[in-house]
Parts: C-alpha cells; structure tokens; sequence
C-alpha cells in the first residue's frame, strides 16, 4: 500500500494531466456534427505525432549505431504522421471552405 | 551555428530550465484550441492550422532546448542535430507529397497509414529506451522493475505495436488488398493473445533487470505485432473507420506514455486527448450505425446472414436510359443518394452534371447523404464538395426521410446498405436497427449498380425486388455520363 501511494505521490503531476485531459478531450469534441468525424479524426490522428518529440530526445541521445538507426527511422516516422496528418486534414477542410465562398 | 547557440543560451534560465517549458505549454493551448476549432464547420480549417502551429513550437524548441541529465549530474543538449534534420526532411517530403497526391477516395487508407507510423514511431522509442532503462535499474541494484517508467515504455510498445499492425492491416482491407477472415473461432484466440500479452508485461516487470538482457522487448514487440493483425484480422472491410479511429486513440495513448516517461508535457497532452477523444468519436461513429464498439469488434457483421432470402425466384426489373432520361426530366423533385460505388467510380463531378442539367429543365435535385455513407463519416461530403455540389444541396438523413415520399424519382448511385429496407423490416438483419434513407418511400426509385453483388456488409437488399424499384446497371460514371447525353437529346 504505501509502495503504491509513494508511486502516485511520484508521478502526481502526470496523474493530475492525464485525468484533465481525458475530461476535456471528452468535453472539447461530444458535440461535433457527423459530417467533420473524417476531418476531426484526422487532425487527431496528426496531433498523436507529437511522439516524435519522443523520438528527437532518443535520437539526441543515441550513442551507438544500432540506436542511430532506429531513431533515425522513429523520427522519420514520426515526421510522416506529423506532416502527412496535417496536410490530408487541411485538403479535406479545404473542400468545405471552397463551397462556403461561393454561395 | 555559433550565432545560433549562443542566441538559444539567452533564453536558458538555468542549465536545466528553459523557454522549453513555456513552449510545452503553449504547444498544449494550441493542441486544446485547436482540437476545439476543428468540432465546428467554421473553424476547422483554422483549426488544423492552430494545432499545426503548435507542433511545430514544440519540435523545434525540443531540437534547441531539451536537456538530458546525464548519470555525472552535467546536462547535454541534443546531439545528432544534422541527421535529425535529414530525417525531419525526409519525414516532410515524403508525407506531405503523399498526403497531396492521395485521390479523395484514399483518404481514409491514408490516415490509417499515417496513424501506422505514430504507432511504430512510439514502438520504436520504447525499444530504444528499455536497454538503457534495464541497464540504469541493474546499475542501482533494483531487484524488480516495478516502477512508472518501465510499465511506460512497456505499454508504450505494446499498445504502439498493436496501432501500428493495426493500422497496416486496416490500410490494406480499404485499399482491398486484404480481404476479412470471419472465423468464429478468431475471437477466442484474440482473447487469448491479450490475456498472454498482458500477463507478459507483468511478468517483464516483476523480472530483476539485467544490464544487457533485452530479449523480452523483442519478444514483446513481436507479439504486440501479430495481435495488432489478428485484432483486426475478423473485423469486416465496412467497419474499417471505426478501427482507424479506435487505433488512432491508441496511438495517442501510446504518446502519452512517452510523455509520461520524458516528463514531457506536451507529449502527454497530445496523447491523452488524442486517446479520450478518440475514444469518444469511436463511440459516436459507432452511434451513427446503431451498433456497439463491442459488436463492431467482435465482428458480428456479415457473412452467416440469410435467414431473410426467403427462397424462389425474385425478379428485378431494368429499366432503359431513354426511359429513365424520361422519368427524370418530368419529375419535380429527384434525390440522389451517393454511395461508396460512386466514389470509386469518380462520378461526383457527373452528378453535378446532371443536377445542373436538370435545374435548367425546372427539375429540383438534391442528395441524401447518410452519415455513414462512403467509407467514413463525413467521406461523402468531401467528396461532393470537391465536385462543386452547394452545400444547401447536401440534405441530410433525416431531412431526406422526411420529405421522401414527395419525392418523385431517387437515383441511388453505388451504395446499397445504407438503402436497405432489411434495416427497418427484418430483425434477423445484422444491419437491423441502422438508420437507413428510405428511398422505397419516394415514387419511384432508379438503382445504379455495377451488378447484382451485395454490398460491403455483404447482406441481400431487398429493396432491388420491389414494385417501384428499377435497376440500371454498369459502371456509375458510364451510366451517368449516357444518362446527361439522353436528357440532352431530349
């Protein structure tokens, strides 16, 4: 028991981020109309890419080849979901801000 | 180089804070604002942009700013920034060409593709830190590795590699390369292999560490791998989006567990609202079918159904294309309700065709979109809006049900469970319970189909049979394109 309250004293900072986080991303999206559930899970899907944040700081951090290379390949990765995530989003928002103009 | 170091040392406090921190914040506002904009029609675009924004802050203050502690107490900046550089600048090419080149069509076997290397990404970092990890526990003498930071990088590799299989196998069913396995017997073995999965985990970290001994992650990671594939294996081709976007919350968990191992904030923001709003708009995906997350993956759908074909001849009638030009052109009012076979077909453009051609006759034409109409929710407006369609011509499921039966023709163009009567009348269906347009309320109706096959959910319709029901068949853009060349010659 105190192992466990000493593990939640330790990481009380990331329990108190991670329980608002959910509430509000929770909160943040319940009312979205169906026609934005494409767009809306692709931005999603390029905000998870901030694990390349993940990748850059082992990558700074690699010492031998073999870590070299798969860091070099996480942050290629990581770039691509970043990158590629936000793009495909913004074409497909960008169809629906066309028509908007033009009526 | 010089001028840049010496101008990134102005904005470090002291040797281990930094600007950095109030970058991770601000990323995490822009993250919020931006998930924020994107739930209204409005904002979106700007949206996607604000949460770009935010990226971007955050990757280039960590390339300048991030300390490491070393074990001698001194801290060290990032090294390898050349080849960190190269890699963000293959990373940017590559996908930002494939993101603008995907046909409209392939947008959802994109994001999966994508949501595959978030996944493999947050894998890779695990598989990376786990030695150094093991190596710092057996250095201090721990007998276990019972601790937060173990149970992260695990879980991060484990729930990053069952996305990243996921996700692959997701691509490759909505680009029809891979076809479904509907085994009952599948669902037991996943059940299994989660059970093994997971008590792995606790066995790794209930193990006293030993500096160098890192076959366990390999084991791990492999295993995460191949539940990644059977998890999705079962799972019918139609229900693929609810997949993406259940794997893509499981990405954003799984950044959230590099977050929580770096101490980062930013990382696990990010991650949790991706991973709870994820959650939630599976949930609402799942809503819009009448249909549970349970019984999506389990894999209730498809295959064992025909309890409804009762037997004996069924006939379906066909109608002409002069007869139909005809039929259109003296109607008031024609709906059309676009499907999957459109798109595929790339006849949104013909569509926009005929319902200027026919405008010009007095003929009123508007489209029905179901929600889950295309193969995600929302598909089908993109690509309509891409052919110019106006908005106010997008009539949704509701509004079209209930003006259907003053409605004179329906022309259903490639989509077929979304019109399926079975949906109301017949409680053997899988699809019982769905909303469904009803098209069999207007006057008459003209199905376009490339031929008699079922549709995705891979059930019979029997709205082809009834009285009012006339089949055209061949590829929806041919047909179309001879349709707006008969009215013409009208």
């Amino acid at each position: 028991m105190n192992e466990i309250l000493r593990y939640i004293l330790e990481y009380k900072e990331a329990i108190f981020i991670i329980i608002l986080s959910i509430f509000l991303g929770i909160e943040v999206i319940s009312h979205v109309p169906s026609v934005l559930h494409t767009p809306l899970m692709s931005g999603a899907n390029a905000i998870h890419g901030v694990v390349i944040i993940g990748a850059i700081i082992v990558m700074g951090h690699a010492d031998n080849p073999v870590a070299m290379i798969l860091g070099f390949i996480a942050v290629v990765l990581g770039t691509l979901n970043v990158v590629g995530g936000f793009v495909v989003t913004d074409r497909m928002l960008e169809m629906f801000k066309k028509k908007k103009k033009q009526q | 180089m010089k001028t840049i170091q010496t101008l990134t040392k102005t904005f470090e406090f002291s040797p281990y804070i930094s600007i950095l921190e109030i970058s991770y914040i601000l990323a995490s506002v822009l993250f919020i604002l931006g998930l924020k904009k994107l739930s209204h029609p409005d904002t979106a675009r700007n949206g996607n942009l604000w949460a770009a924004a935010g990226m971007g802050l955050a990757i280039l203050f960590t390339i300048l700013f991030h300390k490491i502690k070393m074990d001698d107490g001194s801290y060290h900046g990032i090294h390898n920034i050349g080849w960190i550089v190269a890699a963000l600048v293959i990373g940017t090419v590559t996908g930002w060409l494939a993101a603008k080149k995907v046909k409209m069509t392939a947008m959802p076997q994109m994001v999966s593709l994508f949501n595959g290397m978030g996944g493999a990404c947050a894998a890779l970092i695990s598989m990376m830190e786990f030695p150094r990890m093991q190596e710092h526990l057996a250095g201090a003498g721990a007998t276990t590795m019972l601790n937060g930071e173990a149970l992260a990088i695990l879980l991060g590799l484990m729930i990053g590699g069952v996305s990243f299989a996921g996700s692959m196998i997701a691509f490759g069913k909505l680009d029809e390369r891979i076809g479904d396995i509907r085994n009952p017997l599948l669902r037991y073995v996943n059940l299994t292999f989660l059970v093994v999965l997971l008590a792995f985990v606790v066995f790794v970290m209930f193990k006293a560490p030993v500096a160098g001994e890192n076959w366990m992650i390999y084991l791990l990671a492999g295993l995460a791998l191949i539940y990644g594939v059977t998890f999705v294996m079962p799972i019918g081709g139609a229900d693929m989006p609810v997949v993406i976007s259940l794997l893509n919350s499981f990405t954003g968990v799984a950044a959230a567990m590099g977050g929580f191992l770096y101490n980062n904030q930013a990382m696990l923001t990010g991650g949790i609202l991706v991973g709870s709003s994820g959650t939630i708009l599976t949930i609402l995906m799942c809503k819009a079918m009448n249909r549970s997350l349970l019984n999506v993956i389990v894999g209730a759908f498809g295959g064992s159904a025909g309890g409804s074909a009762q037997e004996g001849e069924k006939t379906v009638k066909e109608i002409s294309l002069s007869d139909a030009a005809v039929l259109l052109s003296y109607s008031q009012k024609v709906l059309v309700v676009p499907g999957y076979g459109l798109a595929v077909a790339q006849a949104q453009h013909l569509c926009h065709e005929l319902e200027n051609l026919l405008a010009s006759k007095g003929v009123e034409l508007k489209y029905g979109i179901h929600p889950v109409a295309g193969r995600m929710p929302g598909h089908m407006n993109v690509l309509l809006a891409e052919a110019d369609v106006a908005y106010e011509k997008l009539q949704e499921m509701e509004d079209a049900n209930n003006e259907m039966t003053n409605t004179d023709v329906v022309i259903v163009v490639g989509a077929n469970d979304v019109v399926n009567p079975a949906a109301e009348e017949d409680p053997s269906s899988p699809i019982y319970g769905m909303p469904v347009i009803k098209v069999w309320e207007a006057k008459s109706t003209i199905i376009m189909k490339r031929s008699m096959a079922k549709g995705y959910a891979a059930i019979e319709n029997n709205l082809f049979f009834m009285p009012k029901s006339r089949m055209l068949f061949g590829d929806a853009k041919a047909t179309l394109q001879k349709l707006v060349a008969e009215i013409k010659n009208l």
